[in-house]
């Protein structure tokens, strides 16, 4: 029988490796977007100070970066991404060695990409329906507690409801089959976490929102008027944030996807070499 | 996703690793993991317990938008 560490070694080499490429990618399309959405952030705060300043009133301090957007761009990018999958390549080498061989006819491999397919929806997709990823300049300070919390829930809520339906469709799989057992923990799932999304408000509903800025779907940036109501900087570009939301996903893609794949080549090659040294259970 | 095509090792009976003889192993894993997850993600934005300064948060800073956590 192959020890459990030797399974998480894949993982954190999958997830390695799946990190890498996501970060590859991010490089390539998303730094472009997150730089020019720093730029839009700049511009705004300018105009915001000259008007502030037209109006009589002082401006804040400007804040300082101790890192060097060089150092966040590349090196604390490539960090941040490759220790991320890390993270997840590890728990889905956990989830993996707890559901092997107690969920049916799966083979390693097909196994591999289900988990890791559960960890993409349960971790960022179904999340990120309600909340979606932004890029800097959306976001505004004084809801960062609410609306971390908001998104923890969601990840929380996701995972913990992908389980349940697991869970519900094992157990209708002796009376329905596998096929319509499967159909239905998926429709348990989106019955429940529709509900959760439907109750968890939206981050432009928040009161320190709605009370600034009306009733918004999003924090996103409205255009900047001056008191005459004139816009003096527009509002944030959409299509650098439907970019930035794209890449985001699109990375996730990549990095879950490659976990499935690589992990699942490696721990079926462990468990063929592991069974052809036990006989007993080779051709059972 | 379901239907991949079948190798000699898709007859093979599964090997079940023994959970209780594991459950350090996993158990320590998932901590582990979950802590990366943390400090990749939250720390330092809602809640913080390395003080009051931001240099996980800026360093991983770019990262953590890409990867859609909420930031500023
Ligand atoms: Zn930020």
């Amino acid at each position: 029988m192959p020890h459990p560490r030797s399974f998480i070694a894949f993982g954190v080499l999958a997830g390695a490796i799946g990190g890498l490429l996501a970060f590859v990618f991010a490089w390539i399309f998303a730094e472009p977007l997150i730089q020019q959405a720093i730029d839009y952030e700049s511009g705004r705060h300018e105009a915001q100070e000259a008007l502030d300043r037209a109006a009589g009133v002082s401006t804040g301090d400007h804040e300082h970066e101790i890192f060097s957007r060089a150092v966040q761009g590349n090196l604390g990018a490539g960090v941040g991404i490759v220790l991320f999958g890390v993270a997840m390549g590890a728990l889905v080498a956990v989830v993996y060695v707890v559901l092997l061989g107690r969920v049916g006819q799966l083979g390693p491999r097909s196994l591999a990409l289900l988990v890791a397919g559960g960890g993409f929806l349960g971790v960022f997709l179904v999340p990120f329906l309600k909340y979606p990823a932004n890029p800097p300049a959306i976001g505004h300070e004084e809801t960062i507690t609410v609306r971390g919390t908001l998104y923890l829930v969601m990840v929380a809520t996701s995972i913990v409801l992908l389980i349940v339906a697991v869970a519900v469709g094992r157990r209708l799989q002796a009376r329905l089959g596998t096929w319509n057992a499967s159909l239905a923990g998926g429709a348990v799932f989106v019955v429940l976490i529709g509900i959760v999304m439907a109750v968890l408000p939206s981050a432009g509903d928040l009161a320190a929102n709605v009370a600034i800025y009306g009733h918004h779907a999003t924090e996103t940036p409205l255009p900047l008027e001056d008191a005459e109501g004139t816009i003096v900087f527009p509002g944030f570009p959409a299509d650098v944030l439907a970019g930035f939301r794209l890449y985001s996903l699109l990375a996730q893609v990549i990095l879950w996807g490659a976990i499935g794949l690589v992990f699942g080549v490696l721990a079926d090659r462990l468990l063929r070499r592991s069974a052809e040294r036990s006989p007993s259970s080779v051709h059972a | 996703m379901s239907s991949m095509s079948s190798t000699p090792t898709a007859a093979r009976t599964p090997v079940v690793v023994s959970l209780p003889s594991a459950a350090m192993w996993l158990v320590g894993t998932a901590v582990l993991a979950v802590l990366a997850y943390y400090f990749i993600g939250v720390d330092q934005g809602m809640t913080s317990v390395f003080g009051n300064n931001t240099v996980i948060h800026e360093f991983v800073h770019d990262a953590r938008h890409f990867l859609g956590f909420p930031c500023h």
